[in-house]
């Protein structure tokens, strides 16, 4: 059986993590904390790993090598009964939303509470009438997803998130490609709910400012490995050039502009076919 | 000729364990079947879904295959003077062979099809991810409903098959050709058998049910989460589940009418 963690500690932690796909390493040694009731960003460019982290502290991925513990269990370590009950301490905010298109927004949202629990139906009804209200979209219940704005398909996905009261909320993206609107009531969204209840958010994004606005602590993962980390001050004032290539967003740098490949002389004049 | 070699083993290897997963995942879905029957609700959805929803082209099809059946018999019996047996033709080629293969080839490229593609669908779009991080077991909740509904509505369609086919048969035999209508029936009452060509009808529809579905959900479950992907394993589907039943056919065919 799982046994509850205790709040103020680290709820979860990455030690010397290794991922591959291929021969390419996602991971070479990671290590991060992420501390309770805290809103921790992990930020780096397209292809660093960041979704792989939170597939990888979901337990869909298990790692080549070192560990990841949620609330002190080894993820791998999990049978998979286990890993479930773990599972619906958890809750994931997926880039496209990931909503069941053969169901309505409330019963989406309902799912996990049909799934979990017996609760009589009239009970479901204001569970999740009340999620729904906390992320504004109660008057959109009967919609069905493929009639949702992307915005509004995430809104219903983060109350989804939220339904079980999880402890831990893991976000994949959830700003890319809103309109600014839309992505302020999500920033407001992730702090609020947060703090109103007491959650613990990892939020993975490549959008600066954004992220940087509500997040506690920052990560940034670059080439396989964590290249600096610290509060959104110590990140605004870091000197590397990793991290200042990220935040100001410079097209070249540590980070190539060009895809590795021969000189553009040897490919013009010496190559043949692709 | 070493490349070829490399590659030719590389693909068997890769095709093997495509096998390995696909035996793998039945061992699951059958392991699942006893909690699935507790929600007797899921598996009425998939029902319809898959069966009722199909019984428009298992009609429409038996219907024109009676009525074939019926006119190419009696082509060729009435040049032996057996003209009459044409509804024991019509009827035994059903219930024996015709009801449950194509049946089933008809609910591959009906519902298996949709199978594929709903299931690869809901990968690619991490629906299925989504609900695994909502702690609820996809295999559980997706496939197996689907699975039972597989051999649960093969058998009625055949069933459906072969009745609208003799009816079709009759509508040819006594309408259009003449042949008396006792004669029909009753000739198809005394040569048909519950146990040697229903019961064994029956038999092989459900495992053709049961091969169409699985073969159905094995490649949407394991389709490339892209637009490609899903077309490609949908037609996979369809061309396996088809070929695997006509194999099967004839294996069940060479056991039961030894």
């Amino acid at each position: 059986m799982l046994a509850d963690s205790s709040p103020n500690e680290t709820l979860v932690e990455a030690r010397g993590l290794v991922f591959r796909r291929g021969s390419r390493a996602i991971f070479d040694g990671v290590d991060i904390d992420v501390q309770a009731g805290r809103v921790t960003a992990i930020m780096g460019p397209s292809g660093s790993g960041k979704t792989t982290l939170l597939r990888l502290i979901g337990g869909q991925l298990p790692p080549h090598a070192g560990s990841v513990r949620v609330e002190g269990h080894e993820i791998s370590a999990l049978s998979r009964p286990d890993l479930y009950r773990l599972r619906r301490r958890m809750g994931m905010l997926f880039q496209s939303g990931a909503l069941f298109t053969d169901l309505s927004v409330f019963d989406n949202v309902a799912f996990p509470i049909r799934e979990h629990t017996d609760l009589p139906e009239p009970l479901v009804r204001d569970l999740v009438l009340l999620k729904l209200q906390a992320v504004g979209l109660r008057g959109a219940r009967s919609l069905m997803p493929s009639e949702l704005s992307g915005g509004m398909a995430r809104r219903v996905a983060l109350a989804r998130a939220i339904t079980l009261d999880p402890v831990l909320v893991m976000y994949d993206e959830p700003f890319t490609g809103q309109d600014p609107i839309t992505m302020g009531v999500l920033v407001t969204l992730i702090r609020r709910l947060n703090d109103l209840l007491g959650l613990t958010s990892i939020v993975v994004s490549h959008d600066v400012q954004e992220t940087m606005a509500i997040a506690d602590y920052v990560y940034v993962l670059a080439d396989g490995r964590v290249i600096a980390h610290g509060t959104p001050d110590d990140l605004r004032d870091s000197s590397s050039e990793w991290v200042r290539q990220f935040l100001d967003a410079t097209p070249d740098g540590p980070v190539p502009f060009h895809y590795p490949a021969r000189s553009l002389e040897a490919d013009l004049f010496d190559g043949e076919g692709l | 000729m070493t490349d070829f070699v490399a590659a030719l083993g590389q693909r068997t290897l890769f095709g093997l364990q495509g096998v390995g997963r696909a035996v793998l995942l039945m061992a699951r879905l059958l392991a699942g079947v006893p909690a699935a029957l507790r929600r007797p609700r899921l598996i009425i959805e998939q029902v319809y879904a898959v069966g009722v929803l199909s019984m428009v082209i298992i009609v429409v099809s038996s219907l024109f295959v009676g009525m074939v059946l019926a006119l190419q018999g009696y082509y060729t019996l009435v040049d032996f003077g057996a003209a009459e047996s044409v509804g024991t033709l019509v009827a035994l080629s059903l219930v024996r062979e015709l009801g449950p293969v194509v049946t089933a080839l008809l609910f591959a490229g009906r519902a298996g099809s949709s199978l594929t593609a709903e299931v690869g669908l809901m990968k690619a779009t991490e629906q299925l991810s989504s609900m695994e991080m909502m702690a609820v077991d996809p295999e559980k909740r997706i496939l197996v409903p689907r699975f039972i509904a597989s051999f649960v509505s093969v058998p009625l369609l055949a069933a459906v098959f072969s009745a609208v086919g003799v009816l079709g048969g009759y509508l040819v035999a006594v309408g259009m050709i003449g042949i008396d209508a006792g004669s029909f029936w009753s000739n198809m009452q005394a040569s048909v058998t519950v146990r040697d060509d229903i019961l064994n009808g029956v038999i092989k529809s459900v495992a053709f049910g049961f091969v169409a579905g699985w073969i159905a959900l094995h490649k949407g479950y394991e389709a490339e989460p892209t637009s490609l992907g899903v077309s490609r394993a949908t037609t996979m589907g369809v061309v396996h589940a088809s070929l695997v039943v006509l194999g099967l056919d004839f294996l069940l065919t060479a056991l039961m009418f030894d």
